[in-house]
């Protein structure tokens, strides 16, 4: 079994969400997407956890947390 | 990273504003904002006007983030819950069909033409110099003053907001935004509250 680290990852609270898409546009990996006009979706396998769509975010819901991968 | 075309409509909002100081009738322009949203969230386009088109989210933006008028602070937390942007949304439809009633009023020849232009829904400010005479109807100038003062209205809220918290804080409580992405859930018609996180894409790494 491959040894697991931890690393960052942008979480997003999907109900307070309003879809605006300003983190979409500020991305280096292309790793979030509006789903359907409702709310924001990251690929945490993109996602290098750099923090530039938590500080875009209007309403703050976005938050960088560690995690075991 | 590339621009598009889009990536430029923030000029026409400010152009859009502009205008309205020289000749009020453009306003009407500003329908262009209220139906294409609508269009694109009813056809399946999701938010697309937001996340691309929106050329005011555009100019807080650029306000905001590079010309450094922002604090760029967390906003407060009651400005994106529920009860304040539907709240807002109601109340900002409700001020939209009352000026829809006064146009009517002036259509009817209930009143006469009032060349003013009412800020923040209070304060009636003088336009008359933006409106040259007899071109069109009465009510069609009436309605011009009317959503001219939306759209100023909204702008001057955004600014603000955009001052004391994030470039786009405007996006949170905008309207058109809670709206289309209340159709977007209506038509997805899944419940977004069973996940609160993507903890679920955890699977994805």
């Amino acid at each position: 079994m491959a040894d697991k680290k931890m690393c960052r990852k942008a979480f997003i609270e999907r109900t307070e969400c309003v879809a605006c898409g300003c983190c979409v546009k500020v991305c280096p990996k292309d790793a979030i997407q509006i789903e359907k006009g409702i709310f924001a979706d990251v690929d945490l396998a993109k996602c290098v956890g750099c923090g530039k769509c938590a500080r875009e975010c209007p309403a703050s819901v976005i938050g960088i947390r560690e995690v075991l991968v | 990273m590339k621009k598009h075309w889009y990536d430029y409509l923030w000029i026409f909002s400010a152009v859009y504003l502009l205008l309205g100081f020289f000749n009020i009738l453009f306003a009407w322009i500003g329908l262009l904002c209220f139906f294409i949203p609508l269009i694109i969230s009813i056809a399946g386009g999701g938010k697309g006007y937001c996340n691309r088109y929106c050329g005011r989210g555009q100019l807080f933006s650029l306000l905001g983030g590079r010309f450094g008028l922002s604090r760029k602070k967390d906003p407060p937390k009651f400005l994106r819950s529920k009860w304040f942007r539907y709240g807002f949304l109601l109340f900002f439809f409700t001020m939209f069909f009352q000026m829809l009633w006064n146009t009517w009023l002036v259509f009817e020849e209930v009143h006469g033409l009032r060349q003013i232009v009412t800020v923040l829904w209070t304060f009636k400010l003088p336009w008359h110099w933006a409106y040259h005479g007899t071109a069109v109807a009465p009510w069609a100038a009436q309605f011009a003053f009317g959503f001219y003062s939306v759209m100023l209205t909204s702008t001057i809220l955004g600014m603000i907001t955009m001052v004391l918290f994030k470039p786009r804080s405007w996006c949170v409580y905008c309207p058109m935004g809670t709206m289309t992405q209340l159709i977007c859930k209506a038509k997805s018609g899944r419940d977004v509250s069973v996940s609160q996180t993507q903890g679920q894409n955890i699977g994805r790494i």
